[in-house]
Parts: structure tokens; sequence; C-alpha cells
């Protein structure tokens, strides 16, 4: 029997609901989950002021209604499943170490800041900075996987340290920045400045890009941990093609201005890159 | 016991306990993957001169490996777990990496691994990159022909050796005959290889020697040319060919459902006599009868 949790009532600012997790809620019945606290704005509240809460947890939640207010979700989450239908807000995820969070609708910014394991769906947008270290910090998501299918804004997977981000649509600028290891794939097209001040790490893209001057052409070959790479994403629903995991890609080693071990594969399909 | 015109000897085979690995290579042709696959188990007949025993189990469809590619599955064996990973990291690096476009995976599961790209991604002089894919990590390694892609740790698990059939006939055609459908019936099984070329051994060996720098010699009780002079000679009038098969098996019950089958195809075959090799039983783990095998009973399917 899992535990549903229906917005019955739109918080006027943000609401922040670190306190649904799996682990959080387990043995809780309903009306003791209810009480649990939360913060409205700068204001301690009940998650029942907001939320009808029926049923009882089995490690899986579902919530349901327009979130987009309610953030920090699934923070420090280790382990059982959420499912979200509907939009969610920002802080998804955040420093979560397992389990898997599903969302059937879009994200807001920071998805997975930081998390270190599990899995993140997202089957819509996603906001700015997936994956991404948080302001002053170095490193970003250092484990588990991110899957957005639709976009993604800026900055996806700042600091990534290890993992796996993939991103059916597009994805903003900044795509990358300050990689320090880990894989970030994006089936759609790709900002500018991508891979900046990457040390290690792959960034995969599907389409031409104009990439920085401080990466360098290698060579065009077919890497063979794509055949592992992107089965796997299509197994969990990205729309990837046979001549994706068949075709030939652009190596481009950077970023110069870093360790230069960082690599930017893009699929050779003689399109022209966009100008930047 | 009569299996067809082949008399079954009251005996049975003497195996011993050692560690597989099952390594999958693929490549972007089933032909390159197979030439890894040979060279990888080539000089892989005997734990007693070659440190190892390896043989090829099966081809594997592009739809059976990890890259979609076609692939060989092959099967290695040591007496220890330290054994199998230097074994693995010899030839997985000297034969599998030297190919063209090959890559080359951990084809069993197990709790118990060795690191195996873990050693070799060093070739890749700090050019190498790892991969962590839904847990299993993986090595790049940079080559002429592209990257070597290698998991890092292989599975390994117990395993059986020295499972054995001995095939007596007339002569060394019609014995030959009987051994070449023997493995034609046992390389079919699952788990199982037969390390020897062609599948088949003809110079079987005793643990012991009247050398005293040698601790193997060959088994007199089974050479046909020694029937007059060996006193343990075992070779029934009218037998002038005896052929051994040998099989490794990651299970018991490999090893034994080879065994089984083997010895049907071999009297259906031509063979006079169907016996096996043992040390009387002081020296291996497992005791294969061979009429209990026929008669259905051990671990085999």
């Amino acid at each position: 029997m899992t535990l549903d949790l229906t917005l019955h009532t739109t918080p006027a600012v943000p609401l922040e609901a670190d306190v649904l997790t799996p682990a959080r809620l387990a043995g809780l019945t309903a009306l003791e989950a209810a009480k649990l606290i939360v913060v409205h704005g700068n204001q301690p509240a009940e998650l029942g002021e907001f939320f009808r809460v029926a049923g009882g947890t089995d490690g899986e939640i579902h919530l349901s209604g327009d979130l987009a207010r309610v953030k920090l979700i699934g923070t420090g989450m280790t382990e059982g499943r959420i499912v979200v239908h509907g939009p969610v807000g920002m802080h998804l995820g955040a420093a979560m170490a397992g389990g898997e969070i599903v969302i059937e609708g879009n994200a807001g910014d920071w998805v997975g800041p930081e998390m270190t394991g599990g899995r993140i769906v997202v089957r819509g947008n996603a906001g700015h900075m997936v994956g991404a270290a948080y302001r002053g910090g170095h490193v970003g998501m250092r484990g588990g996987e991110i899957v957005i299918f639709g976009n993604a804004g800026n900055e996806v997977g700042s600091g990534m340290r290890r993992g796996l981000i993939a991103i059916g649509g597009d994805a903003g600028d900044f795509t990358g920045v300050n990689l320090l290891a880990g894989t970030i794939v994006v089936l759609g097209q790709l900002g500018w400045r991508t891979g900046a001040g990457m040390r290690r790490g792959t960034i995969l893209a599907m389409h031409a890009a104009e990439l920085l001057p401080t990466f360098s052409f290698a060579c065009t070959y077919r890497p063979v941990i794509l055949r592992l790479y992107l089965p796997y994403l299509r197994r969990l629903g990205l729309p990837v093609s046979d001549a994706q995991v068949q075709g030939s890609y652009q190596r481009w080693c950077g970023d110069a201005i870093e360790l230069n071990r960082g690599e930017i594969l893009l699929l050779e399909t003689g399109e022209t890159a966009p100008a930047a | 016991m009569q299996l067809n015109d082949a008399a079954v000897v009251d005996t049975f085979a003497e195996a011993f306990a050692m560690w597989g690995a099952r390594v999958v290579i693929t490549a972007e042709t089933a032909e390159w993957a197979r030439a890894a696959a040979q060279s990888m188990t080539g000089f892989a007949t005997s734990i007693i001169g070659c440190k190892c025993e390896a043989g090829i189990e099966t081809e594997l469809p592009p739809g059976e490996t990890p890259d979609g590619r076609p692939g060989v599955s092959v099967l290695l064996f040591s007496t220890s777990a330290e054994g199998l990973g230097k074994r693995l990291v010899e030839r997985v690096g000297q034969c599998v990496m030297t190919c063209p476009s090959t890559a080359c995976y951990s084809g069993l599961a197990g709790t118990e691994t060795v690191v195996v790209g873990g050693q070799l991604r060093y070739f890749g002089d700090k050019y190498q990159m790892s991969k962590l894919l839904d847990g299993r990590r993986l090595w790049r390694v940079p080559v002429m022909d592209g990257e070597f892609l290698v998991d890092d740790r292989f599975g390994i698990q117990p395993a059986v050796g020295g499972g054995n059939i001995l095939i007596l006939g007339r002569d060394q055609a019609v014995t030959l005959r009987a051994a070449e459908a023997a493995v034609s019936a046992m390389r079919r099984i699952p788990g199982a290889i037969l390390p020897f070329p062609g599948g088949v051994v003809r110079s079987g060996s005793k643990p012991k020697s009247r050398y005293s720098f040698l601790f193997a010699s060959t088994n007199d009780a089974y050479c046909p040319t020694l029937r007059s002079v060996a006193p343990e000679s075992q070779i029934p009038e009218g037998v002038g060919c005896v052929l051994e098969i040998v099989i490794d098996g990651l299970d018991l019950a490999a090893v034994e459902t080879a065994m089984r089958r083997g010895m049907h195809a071999a009297a259906a075959g031509g063979a006079m006599q169907i016996s096996a090799g043992n040390y009387g039983g002081g020296l291996g783990q497992f005791q294969i009868a061979l009429r209990s095998l026929l008669e259905g009973v051990g671990a085999g399917r």
C-alpha cells in the first residue's frame, strides 16, 4: 500500500518539504504524516495544511497536484520510491543517496544537486543546474543517475564528479561547466560554452555544436562504450536511435585551460554547428 | 554395462576443484572476436604446463553481448582465485587487447571477483578513462584503432576441472571418429569446455614418473603399444587406440552432462570401450562414476 499525498491547498509562497522521503515517512500513519512540519515561506506549518494524506507507506510515496512551489522533495533520500503526478519545485532530490524519484511533469531548478546515488527521472522539462554543485561548492553530483526526458536549463552537471545525466531534449548554456568526471548525454541541441573548464569526463551530444577554442578535435571514431550507454538510456525510455548507437562521433578534447582530459563526443551528422 | 557396442567400465573420473571465469569477447565482426578467443585459449590445455585451462564455450550473436556486437564466450580455469586473476590479466592483455576492434567483459556475475581491467588500465599511461554504468565500472584504454573497453573486475566462481572420458577403439581412424562425435555432442553444453586441441588429448598422463625431475608422465596403462609390457595396462585385446576428452566446467552438473552426452556419442560412433582416468580417488575432490551417470544419477542435467 502506498502513501498518497494530494495537494489540496496551493502554497502562496514556496513550501520546503524535505520531510517527503520514504525513510522519514516510514512507519507513520496518515494522521501522523499529516502532522509533520514543513516550512511555508518562513513559517512552520503542518504537512496536512497543504496535503490530504491517505494510505500507509511501503517505501513508495505518491504525490499529486501542482507542486511547482513545493521544494526539497526527496532531500537526502536513501531508499524507496517517490512518484509525483504533476510538476515539482526546486531542489528535487538534493543530496539524494539512493532510491528513485519519478516526476510525471516538469521540475524546477536544481534537480539532484550534489546527489551521490539513486535515480531521478523527470518526464517533462527541468530548470537550471541539474546535478550541479551548490554555489560556493566545487563538487556537484557524485553518483547516481538523472534522466530528463524534455529540455534542461543552464549548467547541467556543473562540477559533477561521477554519475550519469541524460537529457532527452535540448540543454542550455554551460553544459558540463567545470566537469570533474562523469557522463552527460544530450540528445537534443547543446547551448553555448559546453564543457567550459571541464577537467575530465564525457559530454555526449547528437548534434553539431560550436565548441570553445580551448577544445581540440582529435578524430572521428565509433566508441564502443556508447554501445553500452545508449542502449541503457533507451531501456530507460529515452528515444535513442540505432543510428546513434552505431554512429561515428567526433572526439574533442578539452578544456585546455584545465587538465585537457575531458572529451566532448559529437555524433557525425553532416550538419553545421549553429553560430554562437 | 553396454552402451551400443561399447563396454562401459565400472570406474570413475577423478575431477578437481578449480576456479573458473567466463570472458565475453566482442568485436566488429565475428571473425575478429573468434581470432581473439582463439588466441586467448591457445596454450591453455593443461594446468600441468600452461598454468590454466581454457576453451571457447560458444559464439554469441549480437543480441546476446553487452555491446550488441558479435561475440565469443571463453571459459578459463585455474587452481586458485589468485592464479585465475593473474592468468586473466595476462591473456586479456596479450590476446584480446591486442586484437583489432575487440572489447572484453566479465560473463559471470558472482560475488567473487578479480581485478582485470583495473590492472590493464595502466597501459593507457594516464590517458585511460573509467566509466561507471549501472554499477559496472569499465575502462577505456586508448589504442591505435580507437579504444579497448574492458570490465574493471571479472566475476569468478568455484568450478570443476579434469572431468574426463577415455574412448578405446579398434584403430586410430575409428577412435578418432568416435572422439569427434563425442566432442561435437559435448561442445553444446553451456558452462563446459574441452581444453585440448580439437577437444581431444592423446597424451594422457599419470601423476608420477620414473625420472625424479618429472611429476607427470605418459599414461602407460592406456598406451596400446605397451599392452604387453606395462604392468598395469588396461588395454583389452583388439584395442589399437585410446583418446581422452577432458572437460572443465563452471559446475559439476555441466561436467557430468558433458560426460554423459560424450559417452553416448562415442558409443554410437564406434567406440569399443569407454573408461575414465583417475588416480585411485586420492587426489581429486570429485569422483564421477560412469555407470551412475548413464543411469541418471548425478548432478548433471
